[in-house]
């Protein structure tokens, strides 16, 4: 009688109806960030989370036409932070989404971080990942930014659990843990000192099985990577890490063809697909449904170095 | 395995969110653990994490909750955190408040906005012989205090089941003792679940026993209502939010966006607004992008008035003569700043959408947290619970927190530090 319940039998028939609850809630979340506040900007990378607050985005701030499609335009700009590094579908995709869409898009390079010595690579190839926070950071300063929309989730990552909906950032872009605020109903405490900055997550209580649902349910156009195609891999430490020009092969290791698709799209030297032949978001539910690897264990060799890596970048100021 | 779940009749698809509150060694880590890992939401390389941590022992589910390395090293959990699982019939967030140090601000944050409480009864912990038995302070505690933030549904899981010798005999006195509790205390409890979060039992699992048939922990928390504020009588819409169609000349409709705390609103209503006083009549409703019929409680709704009027962020649309304006107000305060309460100081106030300026003019008492009786005391430190009068700069539309959440509660910030210092739970406008 111990035994666990099997995934069939524990996991909603596809039942898509708290989905609607979801959705209120973030539209909610993106209303009161942009009445809050007086320079919003929304983190849009082209990954799967960040194309799900955009569409959520459309239906807080745009109204429908008898087509259908939605009129007007976001009351912010789209920020993305470029490694270099980073997929040529992503940003291909970034910059097609964005000028259909006629919303404004700015981008912090990390190269203009480096060129301007606030970063230092210890070696060309080095993962970029994590210096992205002063990019980051940078682009904030540039701009005067005093919330940034993102699409993380609570259920990502053990540090996320217990993030805010609405999260404090100091005069240097850090996190404190222990001096998170209280967050009682919907009373959120938005209020911050000048040169400091909040985050917002209006996804926070979504699952990734919320988010592949909403992306099929939603039809969201998402870049090509995430779904099923052929490319060259090399196996390495149980994961498929793709063959780029800055994920070279090591000596001795072999380079093969594999049906892969990502579960992320992160920065190419830091981000691995998993082997899979689903074509489509519909096919994704099902295969998310059966996983039982989690979404960033499988996927971002950064985060495997240490158990609590992703606490240590967010107290940096990274996402 | 065992047949199907049954399926209770869910009307309602919204999350169910529940909080768990216990003391250390109750095992409500282990609960939540076996919550999570019977229903798959603990994935592999969690457990893998898990398996090297163990060193060859079983896996101590208890460590699956535990999140920010500063915790680790110190082995206690000191912060809400936010778990996910879903079954056939539901999605669940469980907001897990670490039962001791903080513990009242903790508790007091897991419960705003949650639709149940488990509160777990560490069943070797009570003599059943004992007549009468007695409770342990905690469980009055949380149970207490969950039904003073009115949680709507309690549920007490009375957990280490498999360490006690006769089962049946300790489960029911225990269950006894907790129903003539809740009565004493006016709490309506919503089931009292025996369980063992170590071996599984009774948890997602029906209890194979024959002292036992009723519902598994997993089979009642699908079956609770998600609370939901009145869709029927007066409207009350705080405004969230004020957007102006297309961009520039200001002459376009605007449109009122807000949550409905409750009644609903139609085109053709006649509103009234506050503070500034107008009437209008509502032109159309919107619901995220889509023009609709009608929008009821809970949800965010976009309202085009007939005419221009001059309406911000903060103010409230309602039924015409259902506003009661006051600056002076009863409220039960839970205090949660390091920094103790001071009377006369000027804070600010949230409620709803508007930020005002606020002072406490009295503390009358102090709660003692074991009975929630009052003490004679004035002053108010971190995790204490009082009734106080509060003063506001600017009228404030205040409800009784017992009749509608949106209206009754508000938040205290200080203005020096900008901390969330207090959460208010208001009883009622008082004379001056």
């Amino acid at each position: 009688m111990n035994a666990a319940l099997t995934v069939e039998q524990l996991l909603p028939a596809l039942d898509q109806t708290h989905l609607d609850w979801l959705e209120e809630e973030a539209i909610f979340i993106l209303r009161e960030t942009v009445a809050a506040f007086e320079r919003p900007a929304l983190l849009f990378s082209g990954g799967k989370d960040s194309c799900v607050v955009l569409r959520l985005a459309e239906k807080a701030f745009k109204t429908r036409g008898a087509d259908g499609g939605f009129k007007g335009r976001l009351p912010f700009p789209l920020l993305h932070v470029d490694t270099g590094h980073n997929f040529p579908e992503v940003i291909e995709f970034r910059d097609r989404r964005v000028a259909e869409m006629g919303e404004r898009l700015v981008v912090g390079h990390l190269e203009d971080s480096i060129r301007r010595g606030t970063v230092r690579l210890s070696h060309p190839l080095e993962s970029r990942n994590g210096h992205q926070t002063v990019a980051l950071l940078e682009a904030i300063e540039e701009y005067r930014f005093d919330v940034l929309l993102g699409g993380a989730r609570r259920d990502e990552e053990k540090a996320r659990a217990k993030e805010r909906i609405f999260s404090h950032r100091d005069g240097f872009g850090q996190w404190q843990p222990k001096e998170q605020r209280p967050e009682l109903w919907t009373l959120f405490n938005t209020r911050i000192k000048p040169g400091e900055h909040m985050r917002a997550f209006p996804i926070s209580n979504w699952t990734e099985l919320d988010v592949w649902l909403y992306l099929a349910r939603e039809n969201i156009p998402l870049p090509s990577l995430y779904f099923a195609h052929d490319r060259q891999v090399i196996r390495r430490k149980g994961l498929l890490v793709p063959l780029t020009a800055v994920t070279p092969p090591e000596s001795g290791e072999q380079v093969e063809t594999a049906q892969v698709r990502f579960r992320t799209v992160g920065d190419m030297t830091c981000t691995c697909p998993v082997e899979s032949p689903a074509a489509n978001a519909t096919e994704i539910v099902a295969e998310t449904l059966k996983v039982t690897v989690s979404e960033r264990g499988a996927t971002r060799m950064d985060d495997r170095t240490s158990d609590a890596s992703m606490e240590r970048r967010k107290k940096e100021g990274y996402f | 395995m065992s047949a199907p779940l049954s399926a209770p009749a869910v009307q309602d698809h919204r999350a169910l969110r529940f909080l768990t509150a216990g003391s250390v060694d109750d095992g409500k880590s282990t609960l939540i653990g076996r919550l999570l890992y019977d229903s798959r939401a603990i994935l592999a390389d969690q457990l893998d994490t898990l398996e090297k941590r163990a060193a060859g022992a079983s896996i101590d589910l208890s460590l699956l909750t535990d999140g920010l390395e500063a915790e680790r090293e110190q082995g206690i959990t000191i912060d809400v955190a936010y778990r996910y699982f879903a079954t056939r019939q539901r999605k669940f967030i469980i907001a897990d408040a670490p039962g001791h140090e903080q513990y009242t601000r903790n508790m007091v944050t897991a419960a705003a906005g949650s639709d149940a409480a488990v509160v777990l009864v560490d069943i070797t912990k009570i003599d059943v012989h004992a007549k009468p038995v007695a409770l342990l302070p905690q469980t009055r505690r949380h149970a207490l205090l969950a039904h003073l933030l009115r949680v709507p549904s309690i549920v007490f899981a009375v957990n280490k089941l498999d360490a006690v010798d006769d089962p049946q005999l300790a489960f029911n006195t225990v269950r006894n003792a907790l129903q003539a509790f809740a009565e004493q205390a006016g709490i309506a409890v919503a089931g009292i679940i025996p369980v063992s979060a170590l071996r599984g039992d009774n948890v997602t699992q029906p209890l194979d026993a024959a002292w036992y048939q009723r519902p598994s922990l997993l089979q009642l928390l699908e079956s609770l209502p998600a609370s939901q504020e009145r869709k029927d009588g007066d409207l009350l819409i705080p405004v969230q939010y004020v957007a102006r169609e297309g961009e520039g000349t200001g002459n376009q409709p605007r449109t009122l966006w807000g949550r409905i705390a409750h009644g609903q609103v139609k085109a053709g209503d006649t509103v009234h607004l506050f503070p500034s006083g107008q009437q209008a009549v509502v032109a159309l409703v919107r619901v995220a992008g889509s023009e609709v019929e009608s929008a009821a409680a809970g949800q965010s709704a976009g309202v085009v008035l007939d005419r221009q009027l001059d309406v911000s962020r903060g103010d409230w649309i309602a039924t015409p003569g259902t506003v009661h304006e006051t600056t002076r107000f009863s409220a039960t305060l839970a205090w949660l700043d390091t920094e103790p309460a001071v009377i006369g100081r000027k804070y600010w106030v949230r409620h709803g959408n508007r930020w005002v300026q606020a002072r406490i003019a009295s503390i009358e008492s102090r709660l003692d947290i074991h009975t929630l009786g009052p003490i004679d005391a004035h002053e108010l430190a971190v995790n204490e619970i009082g009734h106080v009068v509060i003063e506001t700069q600017q009228p404030l539309p205040v409800e009784a927190y017992g009749a509608n959440r949106v209206g009754g509660s508000l938040i205290i910030v200080d203005p020096a530090s900008n901390r969330t210092s207090g959460a208010l739970l208001v009883q009622g406008p008082v004379a001056a």
